[in-house]
């Protein structure tokens, strides 16, 4: 392989801030088209923008979180072009001072390793809305819903050189704002829009070749796919002796191809300029630490953290922070359990998520409370339950969304490792069955296990087995001092 | 029709009714406001008498303020929910906007009553008033002659008695150019004095309301419920609005020693020469009073109009953009594609000279331009504001003309767009630098009013109406009016003559 692959990302990641970012108006999808536009949205004349000061605190706890600059003074730019879901003809975005620059982000490479994914800035902008075309006849329409929605526009370094490393690092920034709390982050419903750059080189060619950028990336898998179809096209194309053009490209995921945007003839001039009815940005160093103060725990230092407090390992501990809700789920089940973490992480990752895919339910809906699965892991590590009894229980707590301990009692589960019933027991057993007791004491000593399992099924499971065979053994013994007085 | 004051003396001692007086404005708009072309559009009557019932009512209770009752119009261009906002073009012709700008809410709220909205040049681009799609206004003074611009309909209504006062907005000189080619007062507040909520915005960075009323006591008691931080404007300044009525007894003293500076650029030959004997003789009469005057040099303000006219006209490119014939606005017919519904549309719906701005402004900003001309002339701006701020340190204020000339004739400079941008040569240099400045009347030449303009440091509104005020104790130019029409004449319904 001579080609070295180039890929830099640029991510649109929508912000969970209640109204949109320069207006009163509500963020949210899924209302009747238009429903959620004020004047403002709808670029009314005479109207103005205010700016939204939760956007901003989003924007700089993103910022810290990759150990950006925060600009002390940032501006308000016009990006000027004609759409009919762009109301005003022009974006309000950033453009020359951004809140942001710098940073970085390091994610584990699917090949194994790690890379820190340089950033070159974040900035804020919104949103534009939606043009409709189906169910409208030979009409278009125009929902502005959308419009005004506050977006940070996340700009990589092109320093990835592989599509599977696109998607890793994607995955890392999407855990990295969900854990933030700044972004719902949903692909399907456009929270997380990535557009991606790829160019290809010689290996070892200092210069960058020409760059596509391909557009409508709504999942990782799609990333993935898009570029590993762009790569290929690249190559094909440089290595057939033809030339490439810089251009913008589509991502069809039905067809699995990328083709030119239509209506693109020419590069368009935004004619960008300070937005005059904002005034610059003014961050102070105060409200930053205060920002800073309320940064909840980073994924990375996060996954850290519980690798070395319940001693897991990196893999475990990685899922964890992954998977929405898991981190603290596992936190307050090992709480409630009172440690006993592995069996924790045991549980939640068998039963748990088992009953949770079959009920299509998340962490955060789960019928079965970290307090409760604590509680039972605490019963099975104090040996009152059977791994195999903790499993029905299991059940009943789902079904129930009952306190283990309550179901244990009421239905009288207890394990049973009381000695004096326990020989009671064995003693039937050992009445009940003089052939098997003839061919042990005849020197079958294999049949001892058969004999726990008898006194275990007439327990229904509930005696303590390691008890039941200790006493068995007992028992046993004494019968060969009746036979051979 | 009395100014502000007199009318609510007349409110006040039971003289007058608001029902009364309002229907005298409405009937004056519909006679001889017609004949100037004043008016784009009237408040409903039955609907507006109500108000003015309710205000006297108000006022009999004795829960009245100054401004209850008293009669007054706004420029075309804010936003009312009432009446149409049409900013004078077809593109707005008949718009209807559900928002109220802050400026018509808080003279609601001092009590005012609106009966109508003012002719201007379509989106305020203009200085002589002939860019309305509504056809031109004319000057009081003289019919063939223009009122000004871009707020013509305010100051000629205001001059020729048809309403007590009215506001208006100014980007390079909208409020006292035609306040001076009427021979009335008006008022260009600091930037970020007045809200610009609800103000259709023509360059934002340039735009400011401001009153346009008889004497600076008219003009200090409607400034005075129109300013003030907003939360709906960032641009606002948070600082709290003086009591600038209140302020005006002051005068004479302030005036004592006060330092006011006559730029040497304002003065030279490219004025009118009568204009600017009236203008030294108005300075005379301020240092009889105690004012002591010195010649100062503004070396920038010959590029003034240039940087005006890119930054104003690169804003304007982008603030009309949103004028594009998809929500609301003029549509053109039947266009074949979303292309041609955009150019179609913006062709149809908007005059020569606002293309003529949004293209240049297009031009300025575009890639390879924007670093000659757009970057640089906000260094210009940056240079102007330094030099005004710079004077204004060694100086109370500045006093010059507001125009070159007195009011010129319609037709005289429409087609020659680069001599009527001239006439804003004195006025735009404020817009660009921030700063507040009254016109008023200073004599007159050859039958028509001139202006006297005094330009102060950021926020002092306070100072140029006591100034202002006290001039017009000393002086009569802001009594004169023009010549009443022949009475008789058909709309004419026996309205009290001033």
């Amino acid at each position: 392989m001579t080609w070295e692959i180039v890929i830099g990302l640029e991510i649109h990641v929508q912000l969970a801030t209640r109204s949109k970012l320069f207006s009163g108006a509500a963020v949210g999808a899924g209302a009747e088209p238009n429903s959620q536009a004020c004047p403002v949205d709808l670029g009314l004349p005479g109207v103005l923008p205010v700016l939204n000061l939760e956007a901003v605190r989003m924007a700089v706890m993103l910022g810290l979180a990759v150990g950006g600059r925060i600009a002390h003074r940032s501006i308000f730019a016009r990006k000027n072009y004609f759409y009919p879901d762009l109301p005003k003809g022009y974006q309000i975005s950033q453009y020359e001072q951004p809140i942001i620059q710098g940073g970085s982000l390091e994610f584990e490479l699917p090949e194994g390793g790690t890379q820190r994914l340089r950033l070159l800035r974040i900035h804020m902008e919104e949103d534009a809305g939606k043009s409709v075309h189906e169910g409208l006849g030979d009409c278009s329409g125009v929902d502005l819903n959308r419009a005004g929605t506050p977006l940070l526009e996340v700009v990589s370094q092109p320093e990835l050189r592989s599509p599977a490393a696109a998607a890793a690092f994607l995955q890392k920034l999407h855990t990295l704002v969900r854990g933030l709390g700044i972004s719902h982050a949903s692909m399907e419903q456009g929270g997380f829009r990535c557009d991606a750059n790829l160019s290809v080189r010689r290996r070892g060619d200092e210069h960058l070749g020409v760059r596509s950028e391909t557009k409508n990336l709504n999942s990782f898998r799609f990333v993935e796919r898009a570029l590993e179809y762009e790569a290929m096209r690249h190559i094909e194309a440089l290595e057939a002796g033809g030339r490439l053009q810089q251009e913008t490209r589509l991502y069809d995921s039905a067809r699995h191809e990328t083709r030119p945007m239509r209506g693109k003839e020419e590069a368009e001039d935004y004619r960008y300029f300070p937005d005059p009815d904002l005034p610059p940005l003014e961050i102070s160093p105060e409200f930053i630490e205060k920002v800073r103060r309320t940064l909840p725990e980073l994924p990375e230092a996060h996954a850290a953290r519980l690798e070395q407090q319940y001693q897991l390992d990196a893999a475990s501990a990685a899922a964890l922070i992954r998977k929405q809700g898991a981190a603290d789920y596992f936190e307050e089940t090992v709480q409630a359990a009172g440690g006993h973490a592995r069996q924790c992480l045991y549980w939640m990752r068998g039963e748990l998520y088992a009953a949770l895919k079959r009920g299509r339910l998340d962490l955060q809906s789960s019928p079965v409370s970290p307090a409760h699965l604590g509680g039972l892991v605490r019963r099975i590590a104090d040996q009152s339950i059977s791994g195999k009894l903790a499993k029905e229980i299991f059940s009943k707590m789902w079904e129930s969304r009952e306190d283990p301990d309550k179901i244990i009692q009421g239905r009288s589960l207890e394990r049973l490792s009381d000695p004096g019933k326990l020989r009671e027991i064995i003693a039937e057993v050992l009445r009940e069955n003089p052939r098997q007791l003839k061919q042990y004491q005849d020197g079958k000593s294999k049949l001892l296990t058969w004999f726990t399992g008898r006194v275990l099924a007439k327990t229904k499971g509930r005696a303590d087995p390691n008890l039941a065979g200790k006493l068995l053994q007992q028992a046993l013994r004494a019968q060969d001092g009746n036979a051979e007085p | 029709m009395q100014g502000v004051l007199e009318t609510a003396r007349l409110l006040e001692q039971g003289d007058a009714s608001s029902e009364e007086l309002t229907l005298d404005c409405l009937r004056r708009a519909r006679s001889h406001g017609r004949r100037l072309n004043c008016y784009i559009s009237l408040a409903e009557e039955e609907a507006v008498l109500e108000q003015a019932r309710a205000s006297d009512q108000r006022r009999a209770r004795g829960a009245g303020t100054p401004l209850t009752g008293v009669p007054l119009a706004h420029k075309d261009i804010f936003c009312t929910r009432d009446l149409p906002t049409s900013c004078a073009s077809r593109m707005l012709e008949g718009y209807r906007s559900p928002i109220e700008a802050t400026v018509v809410r808080r003279l609601r709220e001092a009590g005012m009553i609106c009966v109508g909205k003012t002719n201007m040049d379509e989106f305020a681009m203009g200085s002589s008033n002939e860019n309305s799609y509504f056809g031109p206004v004319a000057n009081p003074w003289d019919p063939e002659r223009v009122p000004g611009g871009s707020s013509g309909g305010s100051a000629a209504a205001v001059a020729a008695r048809l309403v007590p006062a009215a506001t208006g907005t100014d980007t390079g000189g909208s409020i006292r150019q035609p306040a001076a080619l009427c021979g009335v007062t008006g008022l260009k507040p600091t930037y970020g004095r007045v809200s610009r909520h609800g103000i259709v915005a023509f360059a934002s960075s340039l735009d400011q309301a401001g009153p346009l009323g008889r004497s600076a006591e008219d003009a200090a008691l409607l400034l005075h419920a129109m300013a003030g931080p907003d939360p709906l404007d960032s641009t606002t300044d948070p600082r709290p609005v003086q009591d600038y009525p209140a302020a005006l007894a002051a005068g004479k003293e302030r005036l004592q020693g006060l330092r006011i500076g006559l730029p040497r650029q304002f003065l030279d030959e490219r004025l009118d020469a009568r204009v600017g004997e009236l203008i030294q003789e108005s300075a005379r009469l301020l240092e009889q009073q105690g004012a002591v005057l010195r010649e100062v040099e503004l070396t920038h303000q010959d590029l003034a109009v240039a940087a005006y006219c890119v930054i104003a006209a690169a804003e304007c490119s982008s603030n009309l953009a949103r004028f594009d014939g998809v929500r609301y606005g003029y549509r053109c017919e039947e266009p074949r594609d979303l292309s041609e519904l955009y150019l179609r549309s913006r062709t149809e719906g908007f005059g020569a000279e606002v293309k003529r701005r949004v293209i240049t402004g297009t031009h300025v900003l575009s890639a390879g331009y924007q670093e000659a001309y757009y970057l640089q002339a906000l260094k210009v701006r940056r240079l102007i504001r330094d030099e005004f701020l710079q004077t204004l340190e060694e100086t109370d204020l500045l006093l010059g003309p507001t125009s070159p000339t007195a009011a010129f004739r319609r037709g005289e400079k429409i087609a020659d767009p680069v001599n009527m941008y001239l006439s804003d040569v004195y006025t735009v240099g404020c817009n660009l630098a921030g700063l507040p400045a009254v016109s008023v009347p200073a004599g007159f030449t050859g039958g028509l009013p001139v202006g006297m303009q005094l330009i102060g440091p950021p926020f002092s509104e306070g100072l140029l109406l006591q100034v202002a005020h006290r001039y017009q104790e000393l002086s009569d130019w802001h009594l004169q009016h023009p010549p009443e029409p022949p009475p008789g004449e058909p709309g004419q319904a026996g309205g009290t003559p001033p």
